[in-house]
């Protein structure tokens, strides 16, 4: 789960790894896997990712416009089965048949982590791409806790994790497999034992590293028809040591520093955990208006010096418009930390705009921090079409790295509220009465006061006065 | 209006302000302490309730049943400090580890400005652990604390082992929306002030520490754990937190609530909750809990690590207790219903004073008491005002419609000229008794036989003293022809400086404003150089802000019944001196700063009009 953020739902255009995808003509075909990953922890990860295409009528116009590419995310999403059940309704075998029937509510969200997703892309069938099909795919992938879930034990099976067994594929899919990532078995053949064994294996470079699964092909009569159905089974052998886990070469932390609610500081963390190669990562931060930046104040510092990145773009945000938006490629030194902070000032945003729990505070988008990482093993180039779907996940640019984007933590900042109550109202009433009795106080006892005789006489006295200016003598 | 604007009425109300002076200054200031002292009778004092929907009717039931396990823990964690002699970093982290936390940890170091005699400490270097519980399906931006702090003796295991057991409890729920931070710290609230300050990267009292690595996004609560023993008596809970600042009423009607349910003997201030509040019995015993906390929250002082949380608008609480299962159940209810928490707690209270656990006083009924106060020195400045104005006139002219308004240039320059000379001098003065006594402890432990801690305090009580001998050398410049109008235009400055300053404490600190006002305010308002200068004299002396704190650790020990002999008295005088010069370097406490360069010059403006020449 390393620096991964818990996007709850994210329907998304993927442009997928270079671009546009080729395939051969294939009609409402559907391909499905599971992907088991037991982790050093004892946790296990499970990413179930299922595609669909089909044709369509739709002709491709000119190619994708970048200037249009738009970016949103919705900082908070909370996670519950109203998520699953209409993401469900999309598969061909609903939950009827297949790798589907382990998608039951109850047991996915009782995990420590959980991620969905909707990608549509359309997909040339042709090489001059005159026509195009269209792809769905969803893809689901939760952390299993052992601590919760495994009341403390590190083995697990199908039937206690998802409390269902796979009894039958799909009928309508084309492909129907489970993997299960057993490299530390392959490399030391005492740690972990998995039943029943794998018919097959598939070997692979994933995140730079080599791993090793076993396959289960539901569509192969054999994996199933011995006991009716297909639970597998995974026993570690030795106990595990309580270590920390090891740390990925890449990851990011982010937060707000600061206290009060005048002005604060953004700042993100990078680890380059690599010992020996530096890497550039192009980080992307998109923050609400309500937060004002400080641009002159962004800096960046690698191992206790200055960092100058080698690309900066900058919008600035207009209010209640757009927010802004700062990218930026930093190079990140071998094994070292870098620190990219920016101070803001917290808006006060009028009385109308503020949300229904304003003390909640408000949130602020995860940056998104993109990278080609170093890998360990070189990767050949793979055929996306004829590998494991879940090699997608993962694309690989060149032999020599591969293709990382990490999603900080989104953060949660409280802005200057007012007290929305009765107090606040009271408050405002009595500044306004002081404000009206000291002006009027403040005006008696600065002033002056001079008796003035009240004038007699009326007509008389006017009329006297007019002869004696026609005289020339001072009135009376 | 039509009073002010009519002169003649106008001359009627002066005279009314000058002749009643003396009966409306004395009014005043026995309703300011009358009211003060109503306010633990009930039409003051009201009964608590719970503002925060989200944790109103009690809707978690505990499960909690680790008291083996916590003591299993505590013992544990108590040899393992024994052989260490410092906290046992690496068992800490192993064990924490192992009930499936997050494990991080934090050195820090802080060199002291002198030494702290009270904890033995001046050069502190230590290590914070903590352990961070990720909530299942949450993206860490919300979190709640559970901090116990370790001193330099193991007193604090049977907290360790309670926070060690509740964590492996909580590990294994899935209903948790916040994540929780399981906090040890070392130096218990230095650690504490390292660890805060470094999860909020700020740097506000010169702490050297390492940043952490690990982060659970905006704190929403935080609870402090002290348990003393492992026999069961009772759980007391402190809210008075630094500078005064006090956590949300919710967050003790909280713990209330759980007292209730679980039908635990919970105390405030140590004293044990008064039942009947129809008889005189209940409000006498909530007079006595008022007033200790009163001289708590007017020390400034965290009374708890959940002081230091207060800075950061973190809601905290300590709690000091002793060993029982239910107690526990108590803190994971506590925990389970923060958890349900939408905002940060803010529908209660911020502003109160506590007669007893489930009895408060609101911002609204206790002002009035510093107000009436206050009032004093107003009256006083008005009366003042009035008389400088006829003295100037003459008094031929007293009688002159246009007394009230005429300039009189050439006596006022004089008067505005003979205040500069003691204004700056005892600000000066001020600003000596706020440095001084840190910046020149080296030279002073060269050259008398004392420690750098004693040099300190030595220095602060010689420099204070020394103030008294000011008025002899401040004002040579005196106008001949009106000898009243100079001390009278130093005591209006110097009434106004006071009332001014005194509001402004009370706005942010009720408990000090008004102790320092209810000690001050009758000397600033009778002090004259004529008269009987003795008694002014000795008023004034009794009244000064130090022997107000002496005068207060004695009636301080006497509400918690341990009464001081006079020996005892001095001895906790001059620690508590001490303290607060460190507090202000360490946790930033601003009771010192105020004090020196504050109340002190303004207390030696009036100690000048009572020796005016």
């Amino acid at each position: 789960m390393a620096a991964a953020v818990p996007l709850a739902v994210l329907a998304l255009l993927l442009l997928g790894p270079g671009g546009w995808g080729y395939a051969e003509p294939l009609r409402d075909s559907l391909r499905e896997e599971l992907v088991i990953t037991p982790l050093p922890s004892g946790d296990v990860a499970a990413t179930f990712q299922f595609r669909t295409r089909w044709d369509s009528d739709l002709l491709q116009e000119e190619g994708t416009d970048h200037y249009f590419l738009r970016y949103a995310v919705l900082p908070r999403e909370v996670v519950c089965t109203e998520n699953l059940t209409p993401w469900k309704k999309l598969l061909p075998c609903s939950s009827k048949a297949g790798l589907s029937v382990l998608l039951k509510a109850d047991r996915l969200f009782h995990t420590s982590y959980h991620s969905q997703a909707v990608h549509i892309r359309p997909v040339c069938r042709n090489a001059r791409c005159t026509s195009v099909s269209w792809e769905l795919r969803q893809t689901l992938s939760v952390v299993f806790d052992a601590f919760v879930t495994g009341q403390g034990k590190k083995d697990w099976s199908l039937f206690r994790m998802f409390s269902r067994t796979l009894t039958e594929p799909c009928p309508l899919a084309s492909e129907s497999r489970v993997y299960v990532d057993i490299t530390s078995s392959s490399q030391d053949n005492e740690t972990l034992e998995v039943n029943p064994p794998p018919l097959t294996t598939y070997q692979d470079v994933i995140l730079g590293t080599r791993k090793t699964y076993a396959v289960y092909d539901l569509l192969d009569m054999a994996v199933i028809s011995s006991s009716r159905n297909l639970n597998i089974q995974l026993k570690w052998k030795r106990p595990l040591e309580n270590e920390a886990p090891p740390v990925p070469f890449l990851h990011a932390q982010r937060y707000v520093s600061g206290y009060g609610l005048q002005k604060g500081e953004l700042s993100t963390l990078l680890y380059n955990t690599h010992p020996y190669r530096a890497f550039p990562v192009l980080l992307l931060d998109t923050v609400p208006w309500y937060l004002r930046l400080y641009v002159h104040t962004l800096t960046i510092t690698s191992k206790g010096k200055e960092n100058k990145p080698s690309y900066i773009h900058y919008q600035p945000a207009q209010d209640r418009l757009q927010p802004h938006l700062l990218e930026m490629l930093i190079q990140l030194p071998a094994n070292s930390v870098s620190k990219v902070s920016i101070q803001f000032e917290r808006a006060l945003l009028k009385w109308t705009e503020y949300t229904p729990d304003p003390n909640h505070g408000f949130y602020v988008s995860p940056s998104v921090i993109s990278a080609l990482v170093p890998s360990m093993v070189a990767a050949k180039p793979v055929d996306w079409e004829e590998s494991p779907l879940f090699s997608s996940l993962f694309p690989v640019s060149d032999s020599s790295s591969y293709f990382v984007r990490l999603y900080t933590e989104p953060l949660l900042v409280s802005l200057p509220t007012p007290d929305f109550s009765m107090p606040y109202n009271v408050i405002c009433l009595t500044c306004t009465v002081v404000a009206v009795c000291y002006g009027s106080f403040y005006n008696l006892l600065t002033r002056t006061f001079h008796i003035e005789e009240p004038s007699t006489g009326g007509l008389a006295k006017r009329l006297a006065n007019l002869i004696r200016r026609a005289r020339g003598v001072p009135p009376l | 209006m039509g009073l002010l604007s009519d002169p003649v009425r106008r001359r009627a109300l002066a005279r009314l302000v000058l002749r009643l002076n003396a009966p409306l200054c004395v009014l005043s200031y026995v309703a300011g302490i009358a009211w003060f002292l109503a306010l633990a009778f009930p039409p003051l004092t009201q009964r608590t309730y719970m503002s925060e929907n989200a944790m109103g009717s009690t809707m978690v039931e505990e499960q909690f049943a680790g008291g083996d396990r916590a003591r299993g823990f505590a013992r544990d964690f108590a040899a393992h400090r024994r052989k260490s002699g410092a906290l046992p970093v690496a068992w800490l982290e192993r064990t924490m580890r192992s009930v499936g936390l997050e494990v991080y940890t934090q050195s820090f170091s802080r060199k002291l400005p002198f030494p702290d005699e009270t904890h033995e400490r001046y050069v502190v270097a230590g290590t914070n652990v903590y352990g961070i519980l990720r909530a299942p399906r949450a993206a860490s931006t919300e979190s709640l604390v559970l901090t116990v702090p370790c001193g330099s003796d193991s007193t604090n295991s049977q907290a360790v082992g309670l926070l060690l057991a509740l964590a492996a409890h909580f590990r294994g729920q899935i209903y948790w929306a916040k994540d929780i931070i399981f906090l040890v710290t070392e130096h218990d609230l230095l650690g504490t002030e390292a660890w805060l300050e470094a999860y909020h990267d700020t740097n506000v009292t010169g702490m050297q520490s390492s940043p952490l690595q690990g982060r659970a996004g905006a704190i929403q609560a935080a609870l402090a754990l002290e348990l003393s023993s492992d026999m069961v008596t009772s759980l007391d809970v402190a809210v008075e937190g630094l500078n005064g600042q006090l956590p949300n009423l919710d967050l003790l009607n909280l713990f209330q609530t759980f007292c209730q349910k679980g039908g635990l003997l919970c105390t405030l201030q140590g004293k044990l909750q008064p039942q009947d509040w129809t008889s005189a019995d209940g409000p006498l015993q909530g007079l006595q809990t008022l007033l200790l906390m009163v001289l708590q929250q007017a020390s400034g002082r965290p009374h708890g690590p959940h002081g230091l949380f207060l800075r950061y608008r973190v809601e905290a609480l300590t709690l000091r207790g002793i060993n029982s299962f239910r107690q526990y159940k108590a803190l994971e209810g506590m925990f389970r219903k923060l958890n349900h928490l939408l905002e940060r707690l803010h529908q209660s209270f911020f502003l109160y004073l506590l007669a007893a656990l489930a009895r408060f006083v609101s911002i609204g009924l206790y002002m009035p008491a510093v107000g009436f106060l206050l009032l004093v020195l107003g009256l006083k400045a008005l009366e003042l005002w009035m008389r400088l104005h006829e003295a100037g006139a003459g008094p031929a002219e007293v009688g002159a419609a246009s007394a009230p308004g005429t300039p009189l240039p050439p006596a006022q320059g004089v008067g505005l000229a003979s205040l500069v000379a003691p204004l700056l001098i005892s600000q000066a003065m001020g600003v000596a008794l706020y440095t001084l006594p840190v910046l020149g402890q080296h030279v002073a432990t060269q050259h008398f036989p004392v420690a750098e801690a004693e040099a300190v305090v030595l220095t602060l009580l010689a420099i204070y003293a020394a103030g008294l001998a000011l008025p002899h050398s401040t004002h040579r410049v005196v106008s001949a022809q009106a000898p009243d109008r100079g001390w009278m235009a130093l005591k209006l400055v110097a009434l106004i400086y006071l009332a001014l300053q005194l509001a402004c404490i009370a706005l942010t600190n009720f408990s000090l404003g008004f102790l320092l006002a209810a000690t001050m305010v009758p000397a600033a308002a009778l002090t004259e150089p004529c008269g009987p200068r003795p008694f002014y004299a000795a008023l004034l002396v009794l009244t000064s802000p130090a022997a107000t704190l002496l005068g207060s650790l004695f009636l301080w020990r006497e509400l918690q019944e341990a009464p001081l002999s006079l020996a005892e008295g001095w001895q906790l005088f001059l620690g508590a001196l001490a303290q607060g010069v460190l507090e202000h370097h360490t946790y930033g406490a601003l009771l010192f700063p105020l004090l020196a360069l504050g109340i002190y010059p303004c207390w030696l403006l009036f100690w000048n009009v009572l020796f005016w020449k």
